[in-house]
């Protein structure tokens, strides 16, 4: 596979928190020249934090990353790296639309310049693209604004293996192939296989497990900011990748939710067939029902949710109408938080509509509910009316929540709102949530931790913007949640269940 | 691969030579006079200040940002130009050297501060207008003579605008579109957190972006007192409107980045002819300023429509 | 800033303070008064231009003066010098506002295009009907309209005095009701807004139709005030509508207004002319100073967050 391989990087006790949240635990690996490493896990397992500490866009809060002469890089940054022969390719897009391929490369190379600077620029990104894609016919002339998603990941795969005079160790692929087709995806491993047989170093993350089977020498999986397996790939199979990105069987039973006995002939409260659905699979919830959607971030949960809330938007010219639903975001910063507000309007603006009176909104209502909820959900704060951003991360999604549930929304959707909140924040909402089901309330639940699938009736797995499995009762383990997310459409098996829940 | 996702592309880019072309045919078809030397160049008359106006926008609008103040700009240099530029020249072309620094401070302090440069640009109109009606309260003033006598230039063949516009129009194309640091000047506009990350300081490129903006506003102020002669603070305020029309007339989009020198050059002209247009078309004065409002509303449309049909 | 609109008024206190000095004493009331009555229209749009620029940043409406001459104009017209035709007239006015509002968000809604050229080209627009409609002529406005904007009572105008109710009218507004809660999600966050129910494009709708209604309002009293509408009546009045939102301490990102600012800048900008023409100086140091004031308050307060 290699003929000789020495260590590139050395990843040294690195770690990485964002404040209380622990992204990354104390992580030793190695990484060598000539050898192609996979690295896979499920969501929240660390991978995106640990390769953009590598690519420099990110630094550690523990550790170091040693480089070949065995010097620790200070100030490691992404000049650094590319100085070092590092590129990555992450899963967002870093092409300007409006400038063409080879105007794009030459962003790339502040080396280019001068007279004659498009040639070389042409020439080089041409090349490259002629060697790991032949055929690809992509015109180096043209805006990159104007080509397919699958020709722009191609441009940005070409463009990180060019180089001036530095020549490049070590490339990571974030998800590479995800929009690629069959043919050009086999085009880009095999370049990758070559770039790996002439010494180069190699990164793949990918959710295709066959892919990393098949194309790496040494698989690296992830869990909860750490490492738990690091073996050569031939030691791996589909199976025990899965079994080891599981955790630990843990003791069931005591939070295992009972599925609520539906009646017969009753219509869903909300019914949604995905956009990229190729199936007659459809999302149903019913009245009374925490519904848990899975599978590995960003595909199509979070599309599913707001495409559900802002189905039915009410008619703009009746006032007082209040949508039957609330969304509790999880990206604060961008979806939830009105950073100029305080604590208690924050709160109030989800149930404004209902609390006019005489066309004003009633302040004594906004006041008792932001004290209600204050008490409810136990939000730490000496008084609401401070300004919101004088909570925590974990209170400010408290106040988030209360939102949705102090407004008059009989069901509640939830974007994955737990993400990077505190242990104990989270207990109290759980209970919460247990609590507000009781009283009949209904669930929509997107997340990315196997715990609070738990609490669900039965859960949806998304996976590349469809649902791939609904499970529920004694079918919804954490291992067939694993094997749906990271499935692929070839050998995945239908799984029927009907809605009495019998087998 | 459907045919029409380039065809779209090239439709939009055609479509201020077009436009040009349309309205220069109406206006021989009205009044065939004016294809004549001393015709072209009374209808091109002003085009060159408003097409340097316009040159100047663009390398705003290049960097996502909006110059509401150019118009007030023009007007402050044409003052500087009748006065102090005829009377003490070296002491002229210090001011004007200033202004452009301070056009560049201006790019340093929006970027730094993160402000929205359409209130600061209005801003700096009030600051420009009040310089310029410090400098010559009232109309008057006098161009210096080489000024007037570089305007007023007779040349074969074509009127000297023409080739005037064609060979500026050439230069920041050829500076912008085809240069190494253009690309990264335009990419600073469609992706600038790429290009921040390919190791670029964006706060050079802006504040580049921004003194190009503030030549390019000078050469229009000189140009414009060579054909007048004389200069007034007001002169030039309805270039602000003027330039941001002819930007998007040439093609140029507000966000990404997109533009064309050219286009720009095109635009520009195309708006000059406009006004004689109307008159000719017996369109009483009332309605030319609504006019041209019509047309920038009937392209922007134009242009959505052709984008929609794209992407089909 | 804890009360951001205390310094505009503190502004305006300092100037007057300053020519009172200068003039020994004399003509302090007069001056507040003209001041009074000439801020008031300033607040007038101030007020419409204000809750547009709370949606976010690239909102503004350059339409306003061309709104203000043509809804001017075609008010006067109507009226005739007619007492009984005050009220029609009125509704003119804001009829005229109010299709200026519509079709400005039509076109940024349909064409896509920032605010700024949308509410530009429709100026341009706006301006060539006023010009046709009004055709130069100064109609005089009727004399009871006449009167009442220019009488006073116990010294202080009385249009001011309803202005000052109607911008207290609009502080509630902003702060109490749906419409004013949604302006203001709006311009913190418009994607949470949309996510916790605000209905975005209703309500952006309805505050460009809300500005170009002020504006045909503000027209209507301002052609009554200057004995009719003329034809570059309200050109002024763009920037000084946005200077007052500026430096009365609504913040330019978005989503934190302050009406008592508006007076409180409009009363400071046209003391500040009056002191500087009782000083002696040119109109030209009067510009020059209100830009330097807008660039240093903005700068001051920052701009866009950093939430995105």
């Amino acid at each position: 596979m290699f003929e000789s391989s020495e260590r590139l990087i050395a990843v040294d006790g690195v770690g990485k928190s964002y404040g209380a949240v622990r992204a990354l635990g104390e992580v030793c690996l190695e990484i060598n020249s000539g050898q192609a490493l996979g690295i896979v896990g499920h969501n929240g397992a660390g991978k995106s934090t640990l390769i953009s500490i590598l690519a420099g866009t990110q630094l550690p809060s523990r550790g170091q990353l040693a480089f070949a002469d065995g010097e620790p890089m200070p100030g490691y940054g992404v000049g650094q790296a590319h100085a070092n022969g590092i590129r990555c390719v992450f899963q967002e897009l870093s092409l300007c639309p409006n400038l063409s391929v080879a105007e794009n490369a030459r962003i790339l190379h502040p080396a280019i310049r001068g007279f004659g600077w498009k040639a070389s620029a042409t020439r080089l990104i041409a090349g490259k693209l002629d060697e790991i894609f032949p055929g690809h016919g992509i015109n180096t002339g043209e805006p990159v604004g104007d080509l397919t998603i699958a020709k722009r990941q191609m441009v940005e795969i070409a463009r990180a293996f060019t180089f001036v005079d530095t020549p490049i160790r070590l490339v990571i692929l974030d998800e590479p192939t995800s929009s690629l087709d069959t043919v050009i995806a086999r085009q880009l491993l095999a370049h990758l296989r070559s770039f790996i047989d002439q010494g180069g170093a190699c990164i793949l993350i990918s959710h295709l497990l066959e892919e990393i089977l098949e194309n790496c020498d040494r698989i690296v999986v992830m869990r909860d900011g750490g490492v738990v397996a690091d073996r050569e790939a031939t030691a791996f199979t589909k199976t025990s990748l899965v079994a080891a990105m599981g955790s630990v069987a843990k003791e069931r039973g005591s939070t295992r939710r009972a599925p609520t006995k539906r009646k017969t002939g009753e219509q869903p409260l909300v019914s949604l067939r995905p956009a990229r659905q190729s199936d007659e699979r459809t999302l149903n919830v019913y009245t009374g029902e925490i519904v848990g959607l899975a599978g590995l971030s960003g595909h199509g949960q979070t599309e599913a949710l707001v495409d559900i809330y802002l189905k039915n938007p009410p008619s703009p010219l009746v006032s007082g109408t209040q949508r039957p639903m609330a969304l509790v975001p999880g990206d604060r910063q961008v979806d939830g938080v009105f950073p100029l507000w305080s604590i208690g309007r924050n709160i109030t603006i989800g149930s404004m509509r209902h609390m006019v009176r005489g066309g004003l909104i009633d302040q004594q209502a906004e006041e008792r509910l932001a004290e209600e909820w204050k008490r409810r959900i136990a939000i730490r704060t000496p008084d609401m009316h401070d300004n919101i951003l004088s909570l925590s991360g974990g209170n400010q999604q408290k106040a988030l929540f209360a939102r949705a549930l102090g407004s008059p929304a009989g069901i509640i959707l939830m974007d994955d709102p737990m993400r990077g909140v505190d242990i104990s924040t989270k207990q109290e909402v759980y209970e919460m949530i247990r609590e507000e089901a009781g009283l009949g309330r209904t669930f929509i639940w997107y997340t990315t931790e196997m715990d609070e699938l738990e609490h669900c009736d039965h859960v949806y797995v998304f996976r590349n913007g469809s649902i791939v499995a609904d499970l529920s009762g004694d079918e919804l383990t954490e291992q067939k949640v694993l094997q749906a997310s990271f499935e692929e459409s070839g050998d995945a098996e239908r799984r029927h269940t009907r809605v009495d829940g019998a087998p | 691969m459907k045919a029409f996702i380039p065809s779209s592309r090239i439709l939009r880019s055609l479509l201020p030579a077009f436009s040009l072309t349309v309205l220069l045919i109406a206006i021989f078809y009205l009044q065939p006079r004016t294809m004549s030397y001393m015709g072209l160049n009374l209808l091109l008359n002003l085009a060159l200040p408003i097409a340097f106006a316009t040159l100047a926008q663009m390398c705003v609008i290049t960097v996502n940002d909006l110059d509401l103040g150019i118009g007030a700009f023009v007007g402050f240099v044409a003052c500087v130009g009748a006065t102090w530029l005829n009377d003490t020249p070296v002491l002229g072309a210090g001011v004007l050297i200033l202004c452009i620094a301070a056009y560049a401070a201006l790019g340093a302090l929006i970027h730094l501060r993160n402000l929205p440069s359409i209130v600061v640009t209005l801003g700096m109109s009030f600051f420009w207008l009040g310089l310029a009606l410090l400098v010559l309260p009232t109309p008057g003033g006098k161009a210096p003579d080489w000024v007037r006598a570089v305007m007023t230039v007779k040349t074969p063949g074509l009127p000297a605008t023409i080739y005037a516009s064609v060979l500026v129009a050439i230069l920041v194309h050829v500076a912008l579109m085809r240069s190494a640091y253009g690309v990264v000047l335009r990419g600073v506009g469609g992706n600038p957190r790429a290009v921040e990350r390919a190791g670029w300081s964006l706060l050079r490129a802006k504040m580049t972006m921004y003194s190009l903006a503030g030549f390019f506003g000078v050469l229009s102020g000189i140009s414009l007192i060579g054909l007048t002669t004389s200069a007034d603070a007001n002169i030039a305020l309805r270039y602000t409107l003027l330039s941001i029309a002819g930007v998007i007339l040439g093609g140029g989009e507000f966000v990404g980045g997109r533009i064309s020198p050219v286009g720009a050059v095109l635009g520009a002209i195309t708006l000059t002819l406009a006004g004689s247009f109307l008159s000719f078309l017996r369109i009483s004065p009332d309605w030319q300023i609504g006019a041209q409002g019509a047309i920038l509303i009937l392209v922007l449309a134009l242009r959505v429509l052709i984008n929609r049909a794209g992407s089909k | 800033m804890a009360k951001p609109w205390i310094w505009a008024f503190l502004g305006a206190f300092l100037v007057w303070f300053s020519t009172i000095v200068y003039t020994g004493g004399t003509g302090a009331g007069a001056i507040l008064s003209a001041a009074l009555s000439f801020a008031t229209f300033s607040v007038i749009v101030g007020i419409g231009q204000m809750y547009v620029i709370t949606l976010g940043p690239g909102n503004v409406d350059l339409s306003i003066p061309a709104t203000m001459t043509f809804a001017g104009a075609v008010s006067m017209k109507i009226m005739d010098t007619q007492d009984p035709m005050i009220l029609p007239g009125l509704g003119i006015a804001l009829l005229c506002g109010t299709a200026v509002g519509i079709f400005n968000y039509a076109l940024i809604r349909l064409l896509r295009i920032p605010p700024i050229i949308a509410t530009l080209s429709s100026s341009f627009l706006v301006q060539s009907c006023a010009i046709a409609y009004g055709r130069g002529l100064k109609i005089k406005p009727p004399e009871l309209l006449a009167d009442f904007t220019t009488v006073k009572i116990a010294g202080l105008p009385l249009l001011a005095l309803c202005v000052i109710a109607l911008a207290a009218i609009m502080s509630v507004v902003l702060h109490r009701t749906v419409f004013g809660r949604s302006v203001l999600a709006i311009g913190q966050n418009p994607r949470a807004a949309e996510l916790a129910g605000v209905k975005v494009g209703f309500i952006r709708f309805a505050t460009y139709t809300q500005s170009g209604i002020l504006a045909g309002l503000c027209g209507y009293l301002l052609a009554g005030f200057s004995g009719g509408a003329s034809l570059n009546m309200g050109a002024e009045y763009l920037l000084a509508s946005i200077a007052v939102v500026v430096i009365g301490g609504t913040s330019v990102a978005g989503g934190f207004a302050n009406l008592p600012g508006l007076w409180g800048a409009a009363l400071f900008m046209f003391l500040l002319v009056t002191m500087l023409n009782t000083f002696g100086l040119s109109a030209g140091i009067r510009l020059l100073l209100t830009g330097v004031i807008i660039v240093a308050v903005i700068t001051l307060a920052g701009g866009r967050r950093n939430n995105h």
